[in-house]
């Protein structure tokens, strides 16, 4: 059964068809990679499931009921959680402190305390716990707000493009971190542009373009998909 | 003992400047000495120092509302001036005896809640911020002031209380204790000294508590990223809402001790000057810490007064120099700055010990 469901999502602005009649589902416990050149729609498509977009037309089923109508901290209070593509964190609170923040929610005292320095040490951000969030490596941005979304237990974790302006060794640690999160139980849906990342991680992959879902299936399948590869040289000709 | 530790740690928590042994001392040091002062000073500067903390209380509630919420009231003197008017209108037209003054007191400070409850519902609901919010709150406050100002004919009444225009209202009693074998009258000088502090001391404490609670934690990372905040689950909206209906009964506070201690109110109390001059008071403190905030205001209002003096045009000029001083030199405010760089070097010395 799937966790996550969009039935004939559609976004415009005017004219301007961002998402176009996308059927999207998600398997409990799937890790999912959702790729596309730039102007494909995945960060509208993003903000349509997180209800920071109204819909034009559609509707958006999560674990079971519609959540079309509900507002953004509703859906997240409902076990959704976000990694944004530029790292959503607050920058003038120390990296403890902002884990703690989004710890608050369910955990207090002796058992906060435990859970935060668990966290860091999973992300490797120990060293660096008492540190300005804003001082932090681009990566242990990254990998901060990357806790801060697992704090919340979430049974849908929604990435965008969690390894932006990442080295290699770093893209390669957070894919270890992600896949560590999905044996956990978490359902991912993830936006990444590095087919590395893809690879090491996915097993289903869908190919947006030009807001329409434009193929879906394994890695090995996407990556030998002859259209797929047209449509990300070929953008300057279509 | 572990209630008792938890207490502690939120009175010194990550939000609030000053922390441990020596700051605790010395804040005790300086109640003591406020507690001293009225048997040190004459009549006429004590009453003169209870002004001071009258406006203290305006001061940290736009502390919370902007220093620690993210957004900027120019609102607070409409609080002030609602409160302080509602004293007048309650207790002239019922008078001061059985302790009706508290009563007059608590009124007007729930009038003062509810309308703030109602803007701010507005405000942070039809989702208003920045500079925008600023506006609209400024906005009410010189509505205020210009509705009050044309009230000066004698079909403007409440009951007995007449609004009386651009003069104000006046005569209205001051706060008066019940107690047994005679009432405890208020007048501006030692006893409401007294009462005044006894609000100030624990309206701090309780603030420094909350800005380090949960409560508060939210409340700061909406200030530094209201759509993380949110997609933490967290209804950004209502925490906002909260503060900013904190923050106007501490304005309607002080507009209420304020009507009581010089026994009038006038809408000049809500004119533009007015509104602008807490924003001086909090930003040169420190908006982002409750004790820079309340240190930096009585320091400003005291030099104020020094300087009004020699003419209060000359000290307005003064104040706005000021801001901009502090907004080019230290944009976190003199007393934080200091605060910070003072801990800096402590800790160098320290680690280079």
């Amino acid at each position: 059964m799937p966790i996550l469901e969009t039935r004939g999502l559609n976004k415009h602005f005017g004219g301007l068809h961002v998402t176009a009649d996308v059927n999207l589902a998600l398997d409990d416990g799937e890790l999912h990679c959702l790729i596309g050149p730039n102007g494909a729609g995945k960060s509208t498509l993003f903000r349509l499931i997180l209800g920071e977009h109204a819909p034009s037309s559609g509707s958006i089923l999560y674990a079971g009921g519609d959540i079309t109508a509900l507002k953004s901290f509703e859906r997240i209070r409902r076990g959704m959680s976000v990694k944004f593509q530029v790292p959503g964190i607050f920058k003038a609170l120390s990296a403890r402190h902002n884990l703690e923040i989004a710890l608050q929610h369910h955990l207090e005292g002796g058992s906060l305390d435990a859970e935060t320095d668990r966290l860091l040490a999973f992300l490797n951000l120990s060293e660096v716990a008492t540190q300005l969030a804003g001082n932090l490596s681009h990566g242990q941005k990254q990998w901060l707000e990357i806790g801060m979304a697992i704090s919340l237990k979430p049974k849908l974790l929604l990435l965008d493009e969690p390894t932006a302006g990442m080295s290699p060794a770093e893209t390669f640690a957070t894919g270890e971190i992600v896949k560590t999160l999905n044996a956990g139980g978490v359902t991912i849906l993830a936006v990444e542009h590095d087919m590395s990342f893809v690879r090491q991680v996915a097993r289903r992959v869908t190919v947006l373009h030009l807001g329409r879902i434009f193929a879906q299936g394994t890695v090995e399948e996407i990556v030998a998909d002859e259209r797929v590869a047209a449509i990300y040289l070929g953008q300057g000709h279509a | 003992m572990i209630r008792h530790c938890r207490f502690i740690k939120l009175l010194e928590g990550p939000q609030t400047l000053g922390r441990g042994p020596l700051f605790w001392g010395s804040a005790g040091l300086v109640l003591l000495a406020a507690m001293a002062y009225p048997l040190l000073a004459d009549g006429y500067t004590v009453g003169n120092t209870v002004y001071f903390f009258t406006w203290s209380f305006m001061a940290l509630g736009l502390c919370l509302i902007w220093g620690y919420g993210g957004t900027l009231s120019f609102g607070q003197t409409a609080f002030f001036g609602l409160s302080g008017y509602a004293y007048g209108v309650l207790t002239l037209n019922f008078g001061a005896a059985y302790g009706f003054t508290l009563i007059a007191l608590l009124a007007s400070l729930a009038s003062t809640a509810v309308f703030a409850a109602v803007l701010g519902y507005f405000l942070y609901f039809g989702r208003i911020s920045g500079v925008f919010l600023g506006i609209v709150t400024l906005s009410v406050t010189l509505v205020f002031e210009r509705f009050m100002a044309q009230t000066a004919g004698p079909e403007w009444h409440i009951g007995v209380a007449r609004l009386n225009g651009f003069n104000g209202m006046s005569g209205m009693p001051p706060l008066t204790l019940p107690w047994f074998g005679g009432n405890i009258v208020l007048f501006p000088d030692i006893g409401l000294y007294y009462f005044v502090l006894g609000l100030l001391v624990p309206t701090y404490l309780g603030l420094r508590i909350l800005v380090n609670s949960k409560f508060g934690n939210v409340l700061v990372a909406i200030r530094e990223n209201p759509e993380r905040a949110e997609m933490l689950g967290y209804d950004v909206r209502k925490y906002q809402l909260v503060a900013f209906v904190i923050g106007a009964v501490l304005a309607g506070l002080s507009g209420t001790l304020y009507t009581a201690w010089g026994q009038y109110i006038t809408p000049s109390s809500m004119s533009i000057t007015a509104a602008a001059l807490p924003i001086v008071w909090v930003a040169v403190g420190g908006r982002g810490d409750l004790t820079a905030t309340l240190i930096g205001t009585l320091a400003v209002l005291a030099a104020f007064q020094a300087l009004t003096i020699y003419g209060s045009q000359y000290a307005l000029v003064v104040m706005g120099l000021l801001l901009v001083a502090t907004v080019l030199v230290a944009p976190e405010g003199l007393i934080v700055t200091s605060a910070k760089l003072a801990g800096r070097m402590g800790r160098g010395s320290k680690e280079s010990a």
